[in-house]
């Protein structure tokens, strides 16, 4: 169980500056994100877009920002649980919070910032009807383990790097018994390295390139046997294939947050906004999943808003201590041992 | 209606036409008119081409601004994309639209 006094789901921008907060009236802080890196939104999907509206910065890459916000939290030594997502939370008799992952790994704290952004990442599923019933049985959108396609026949979907980049990998490294490439565009867009690659490997026939096409449908038993491939011109085919790996990136929802008893308003968490706190004591909600009336999704915005909550949570977690402002060019920044 | 004024023709996934009036001084792009009338828009990466929640179907004639690397790379990874497939995010209000006829795309992007 790892034990900490704020508990911050999310690791993007805003729970990261809130660790510095936090950190100045001498609160730990453990984060949670279901990204495999810090960053949120900022490294998962625009890293190398600039930034204007940060103060004092006129211009700052996304990417550069995370790091810039990493290396202020840092004298904090903030704790990171990764690539997992937050699932449930459990009240215990002692006032504490009990955050468990989908990976199982238990979290204890006095106070929770939810500081979840869109949410939590997942896979884009494309519109294909029974998708569903197949997952795990033969369609998966992220490849985990590339040894279970060892002798199989695979069908992958999509057009960008991930798509290329494993057909590549399950090609070369002789795994895949016989792969097919299927996307809607006669070109890629991915990095040229990774095209070139792909098509040599067609012209040799190790991949099978099926272009201006897309899987329209699934076949099988309970089991995947084999997919529909619909081309441009109206024609189809049946391929037959052990496995369908569509890679269409992937996308945030709110996902498990919904279902824990905060009050919910056009997919954002509802706050007070004297210190960003949700309807459940000890919860709050910073950044751009919370809502409020005169609400902007500025990651300024949420750098007040994680300020504000962690005096709240200060009182909370030490209700009998005085707490005064200190300013940092008076003090310094005292980090942890 | 003022100058600075133009009206754009939304037809939403139900199929009921919505007739907008959009200013053509406030830098302003399709999805964040539709936002701004509460149409069911999620824009959800706010305007960068980098999802496609704001995908939309031209359906008059007008002749659009080629459309930029980045658009064109979302839209290849797109679901329900067809030749008239733009994003609404990549539409600039301004006079040559005026009138433009546009249709939401099913969501699930």
């Amino acid at each position: 169980m790892i034990e900490t006094d704020i508990i911050i789901i999310g690791a993007g921008p805003v729970g990261l500056f809130t660790v510095f907060e936090a950190g100045l009236v001498k609160l730990k802080c453990h984060l949670i994100d279901s990204l495999p890196q810090p960053g949120g939104q900022l490294t998962e999907i625009y890293p190398k877009k600039p930034i204007y509206d940060i103060p004092g910065y006129p211009e700052v890459m996304a990417g550069e920002l995370v790091d810039k916000l990493l290396e202020q939290a840092s004298p904090f030594k903030p704790g990171f649980t990764l690539g997992e997502s937050a699932v449930t939370i459990e009240e215990t008799d002692d006032d504490q919070f009990i955050v468990t992952t989908n990976k199982g790994t238990e979290h204890k704290a006095p106070v929770i910032m939810i500081a979840g952004g869109l949410g939590v990442f997942e896979p884009r599923k494309p519109p294909v009807e029974k998708l569903a019933d197949y997952e795990e049985n033969g369609v998966e959108y992220i490849i985990r383990d590339p040894n279970i396609y060892q002798g199989k026949r695979v069908v992958v979907a999509g057009g960008g790097d991930s798509a290329l980049d494993w057909s590549i990998y399950l090609v070369e490294n002789n795994i895949a018994k016989e792969l097919s490439l299927v996307h809607r565009r006669s070109s890629f867009r991915g990095h040229l390295d990774s095209v070139q690659k792909v098509m040599d490997l067609a012209d040799k026939g190790d991949i099978q390139l099926i272009t201006e096409a897309e899987v329209v449908g699934l076949n099988g038993n309970g089991v995947l046997n084999s997919v529909e491939i619909k081309h441009k011109d109206g024609s189809q085919i049946t391929k037959e294939t052990d496995h369908f790996i569509p890679l269409f990136g992937l996308k945030p929802t709110l996902g498990p947050i919904a279902t824990w008893g905060l009050e919910i308003e056009k997919n954002a968490i509802k706050v007070d906004t004297r210190d960003y706190s949700t309807n459940r004591p000890g919860i709050y909600a910073i950044g751009d999943v919370n809502t409020y009336e005169g609400k902007l999704k500025l990651i300024l915005c949420g750098f007040h808003e994680g300020t504000i909550a962690v005096q709240s949570a200060f009182a909370r977690i030490h209700p009998d201590k005085k707490n005064v402002l200190k300013y940092t060019t008076v003090n310094g920044v005292n980090g942890f041992e | 209606m003022s100058d600075n004024t133009v009206i754009i023709h939304i037809i939403d996934r139900e199929g009921v036409q919505h007739d907008l009036e959009a200013p053509t001084d406030m830098n302003m792009n399709v999805m964040e008119v539709c936002r701004s009338y509460e149409l069911p828009v999620e824009g959800r990466c706010g305007g960068m081409a980098m999802c496609a929640t704001c995908m939309c179907y031209l359906e008059s004639d007008h002749e659009l601004p080629e459309q930029s690397d980045s658009e064109l790379d979302m839209l290849d990874e797109a679901f329900f994309v067809e030749d008239n497939s733009r994003l609404g995010c990549q539409i600039h209000i301004n006079d040559d639209i005026d009138g433009i006829v546009l249709r939401l795309a099913p969501e699930g992007n």
